[in-house]
C-alpha cells in the first residue's frame, strides 16, 4: 500500500508538469505587458521597467521562465507577484475560504444526492421516483448563475420579509461563519447533486437486482438488512468515487459561485488576477487546483481498495 | 374472522413431526409473469412432494420452470411481475402461500434453504465468507459476533474447506469455484433446514469438482435427514443421489417416478428423449436420439399436449386434448395419452 502511494505520487509528477506548462503558456500568451499594466496609465521609468523585466525573467524564452517557476514550485515556492508579494501569501487565506465552500458543497451533495437517489430507488416506478428524476433534470439544465440569483432573491429578500428582517441564510460574504457557506454551497453543488442522485438511484437499483441480494433474501434476512447492508454496501462504491473526484471539480467550479455571492476565495482571486495580468498568481492558483485534483483522485483510489476487497494495490 | 393472511406467531408449521409424513407438498402450482410481451405462463400446474430424508431430482430443459417453481417455494419471486393465480405449497401441512410475509421470512433460510447455481455472483463480494455464514447465527439466533464466527468455522470445516480457520476472513473471489459452492452449502445448512433446494449447484463447475459437490450434498443429507430438491438438466449426475425424479416440460410435470424405474423404462416420450441423449459408452457410434425442435414459446403454448410438435408418438388427439397426469402405478405418473406404448419401448 505504501509503495503504491509513492508510485502514484511519482506518476503524478508528469501530470503536474504538463498541466502547469500548459497553463503557463496560455497565461503568458495573453496580450499586454504586465509591467506596463503595473504602472497604470502612465509610462513607467524605462530603467525600472528594464530592471523588473530582468527580475521576473520576462526577457527569457517561455520555457526558461517555466523552468524557473517549476523549480520554485518543487521547493514549495509559488513565486512573487509583480508587486513583489509572495503568491503563496495571497492564496493561503483565500484557499481556506474556497476549501470551506467546497467542503460545504460536498457535504450538501452527499446528503441530498445520496438521500434523494436512495429514496427514488426504493420507490422506483412510483410518483416519488418520477418527481425526483424530473427535478434532477431541471437542476442540470438551469445554469448556476440562475440558481444563484434565484436563491439570493428568495432567501435574501423574500424570506427576510417573512421573518421580519431576520436573516436565516446569509447570501453574501463569509462573515457569519459556516452558515454563510450554506446557500453558496448549495448553488455550487447543484448539478453535482443532480448527477449524484441519478448515479445513486441507478447503482442501488442495479444492486437490488444482483444475485447476492436474492441470496440474502433466501437467507431470510429482513428487508431492511437486505437493502441497508447487502445492497447499499455495494451500491456505495461508485458513489464514494464520484464524490471524491468531485471535490476537485467543486473547487475549480467555485469561480462563478464566488462572484455571485461575493465570497473571497481563490475563484474570485483567479478572476481578478486574469483581469490584472497577474500571471504568477493565475499560475499559482491553477497549480494548487491541479494538486488538489491529483490528491483527491489518489484518495479515491485508496478508498476504492478499502471499500471493495476485490481491488488490491501492491 | 381474521384476514386471510396469518401472522408469524399463530400457525408456523410444527417442527419435526412424525417421520414419513410429507414434508413439502406442491400442488397444482401456477406461476405467471406479467411482461410487456404478454403473460408468460412459466409454471402451469406443477405438483410434487418430498418426505424427510428423501431426495427429489427435478429435471427438464432450460426454461421449463424448474427455478421458478423453486423460487415460489422459497417465496423469493418478485411479485409483481410474478403472480401465483392457483395452487398450494404445503410445508408440514401449512400452506406457505397463505402465510404473511413475516411468517414466511421465519421459514426462509432457517427451515427451507436454497443453493444457487453461480456461487460467485450469489455471494456478496464485499463481505468475508465468515461474515456471510455467521450472519445466519447473528440475525436468526441472536449470537454474538465471536460465537457466530466460531460456528462459521465449524461449518466451513464440515463442508471440508481446507484451513477453514485461516480462511474464514477471506472474500468470495479468493476461493476456487468448488470452494465457493461449498461456502454456499455451508451457509444454507447453517441452521439445519428441513428442506434444501439446490438449483443446478454444479453447472458452473469442472466435472471432477461436480462429483465432489454432489457427494458432499448426499452426505450432508444423510447426516441430517433433510429433504433435498435437486434441480438439474443433467440426467447423468442424478442417478447416484436422487430417490425419485420429476421431469418438467413447459411448466408442467410430465413424468415422476422412482429413479430406477425411469432409467430402466421411461414412461413419457420427453423423458425417453432426455435419457437417450446422454452419450453412453456401450452405444458408441450409434446416432443419439436428440429431441427435435425447440422448447415451446411460453407466451403462445401449443394446444393439447405441449410436447406434441416434437413428439414421435403423437396421435391426432394429442393436438386437442391435454393429457392428465396418469397414474402408471402407486408412485409413478406420466402426462402422456400413450404412456403404455412408450413403456413398451416401441417408438417410431
Ligand atoms: N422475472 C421474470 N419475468 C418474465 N419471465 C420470467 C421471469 N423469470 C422467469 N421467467 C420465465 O419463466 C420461464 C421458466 O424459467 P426458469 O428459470 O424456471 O427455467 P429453468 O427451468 O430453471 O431453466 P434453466 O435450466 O435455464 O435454469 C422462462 O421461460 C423464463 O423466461
Ligand atoms: S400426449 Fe401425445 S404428444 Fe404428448 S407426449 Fe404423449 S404421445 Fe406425445
Ligand atoms: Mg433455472
Amino acid at each position: 500500500m505504501g509503495r503504491y502511494v509513492i508510485r502514484r505520487l511519482i506518476q503524478a509528477i508528469p501530470v503536474l508538469l504538463g498541466a502547469t506548462l500548459l497553463i503557463f503558456a496560455v497565461v503568458f500568451a495573453l496580450p499586454g505587458d504586465p509591467i506596463a499594466a503595473l504602472a497604470g496609465e502612465k509610462r513607467g521609468n524605462p530603467v525600472v521597467v528594464a530592471l523588473l523585466r530582468e527580475q521576473y525573467h520576462l526577457n527569457d524564452p517561455l520555457i526558461v521562465q517555466y523552468g524557473y517557476y517549476i523549480s520554485g514550485v518543487f521547493q514549495g515556492n509559488l513565486g512573487r507577484t509583480y508587486a513583489n508579494v509572495e503568491v503563496s501569501q495571497i492564496i493561503a487565506a483565500k484557499f481556506q475560504v474556497t476549501v470551506n465552500l467546497a467542503i460545504t458543497a460536498l457535504v450538501l451533495e452527499a446528503i441530498f444526492g445520496v438521500g434523494l437517489g436512495l429514496w427514488a430507488a426504493l420507490r422506483r416506478g412510483k410518483a416519488t421516483d418520477s418527481m425526483i428524476l424530473a427535478s434532477t433534470l431541471i437542476l442540470v439544465s438551469v445554469p448556476t448563475l440562475v440558481t444563484g440569483f434565484v436563491l439570493q432573491l428568495l432567501l435574501g429578500v423574500q424570506l427576510r420579509r417573512w421573518t421580519g428582517g431576520v436573516e436565516i441564510f446569509p447570501i453574501a460574504g463569509v462573515s457569519d461563519g459556516w452558515i454563510s457557506y450554506v446557500v453558496p454551497g448549495f448553488v455550487l453543488a447543484g448539478t453535482s447533486i443532480a448527477y449524484l442522485t441519478r448515479l445513486t438511484r441507478t447503482s442501488l437499483v442495479e444492486n437490488l437486482r444482483a444475485d447476492y441480494v436474492r441470496t440474502a433474501v433466501a437467507k431470510g434476512m429482513p428487508r431492511r438488512r437486505v437493502v441497508g447492508r447487502h445492497a447499499l454496501r455495494n451500491a456505495l462504491i461508485p458513489l464514494i468515487t464520484f464524490l471524491g473526484a468531485d471535490l476537485g471539480t467543486l473547487m475549480g467550479g467555485a469561480v462563478i459561485t464566488e462572484s455571485i455571492f461575493n465570497i473571497p476565495g481563490i475563484g474570485q482571486e483567479l478572476f481578478r488576477s486574469v483581469h490584472e495580468r497577474q500571471q504568477p498568481v493565475v499560475v499559482g492558483i491553477v497549480t494548487i487546483l491541479v494538486l488538489v485534483y491529483i490528491l483527491a483522485n489518489l484518495v479515491v483510489d485508496l478508498l476504492y481498495a478499502v471499500l471493495d476487497p476485490r481491488i488490491r494495490y501492491e | 374472522m381474521k384476514s386471510a393472511k396469518t401472522t408469524a406467531t399463530d400457525v408456523l408449521p410444527a417442527e419435526g413431526g412424525l417421520g414419513n409424513d410429507a414434508l413439502l407438498e406442491v400442488d397444482d402450482l401456477h406461476v405467471e409473469f406479467v411482461t410487456r410481451a404478454g403473460l408468460v405462463k412459466a409454471v402451469n400446474g406443477v405438483s410434487y412432494s418430498l418426505r424427510p430424508g428423501e431426495s427429489l431430482a427435478v429435471l427438464g430443459e432450460s426454461g421449463s420452470g424448474k427455478s421458478v417453481t423453486a423460487q415460489a417455494i422459497m417465496g423469493i419471486l418478485d411479485m409483481p411481475p410474478a403472480r401465483i393465480p392457483q395452487g398450494s405449497i404445503k410445508f408440514r401441512g401449512t400452506d406457505l402461500l397463505k402465510l404473511s410475509e413475516d411468517a414466511r421470512a421465519q421459514i426462509r433460510g432457517q427451515r427451507i434453504a436454497m443453493i444457487f447455481q453461480d456461487a460467485l455472483s450469489a455471494l456478496n463480494p464485499v463481505f468475508s465468507v465468515g461474515w456471510q455464514i455467521s450472519e445466519m447465527f447473528r440475525v436468526h439466533r441472536g449470537m454474538s459476533k465471536r460465537d457466530a464466527m466460531k460456528k462459521a468455522v465449524e461449518l466451513m470445516e464440515r463442508v471440508r474447506i481446507p484451513a477453514a480457520r485461516q480462511r474464514v476472513n477471506d472474500y468470495p473471489h479468493q476461493f476456487s469455484g468448488g470452494m465457493r459452492q461449498r461456502i454456499m452449502i455451508a451457509m444454507s445448512i447453517a441452521l439445519d433446514p428441513e428442506v434444501l433446494i439446490a438449483d443446478e449447484p454444479t453447472t458452473a463447475l469442472d466435472v471432477t469438482v461436480q462429483a465432489q459437490i454432489m457427494e458432499l450434498l448426499a452426505e450432508l443429507q444423510r447426516e441430517s435427514n433433510m429433504g433435498l430438491i435437486l434441480i438439474t438438466h443433467d440426467l447423468g449426475v442424478v442417478a447416484d443421489v436422487a430417490d425419485k425424479i420429476a421431469v418438467m416440460y413447459a411448466g408442467r410435470i410430465v413424468e415422476n417416478a422412482p429413479v430406477r424405474d425411469i432409467y430402466k423404462n421411461p414412461g413419457h416420450p420427453y423423458t425417453k428423449g432426455l435419457l437417450e441423449s446422454i452419450p453412453r459408452v456401450d452405444q458408441k457410434g450409434q446416432e443419439l436420439y436428440a429431441i427435435k425442435g425447440l422448447p415451446p414459446n411460453l407466451l403462445d403454448m401449443p394446444s393439447g399436449c405441449a410436447f406434441h410438435p416434437r413428439c414421435p408418438y403423437r396421435q391426432d388427439n394429442c393436438v386437442t386434448d391435454v393429457p392428465p397426469l396418469n397414474e402408471i402405478n402407486l408412485d409413478r405418473n406420466s402426462a402422456c395419452h400413450y404412456w403404455r406404448e412408450v413403456l413398451d419401448g416401441s417408438h417410431g
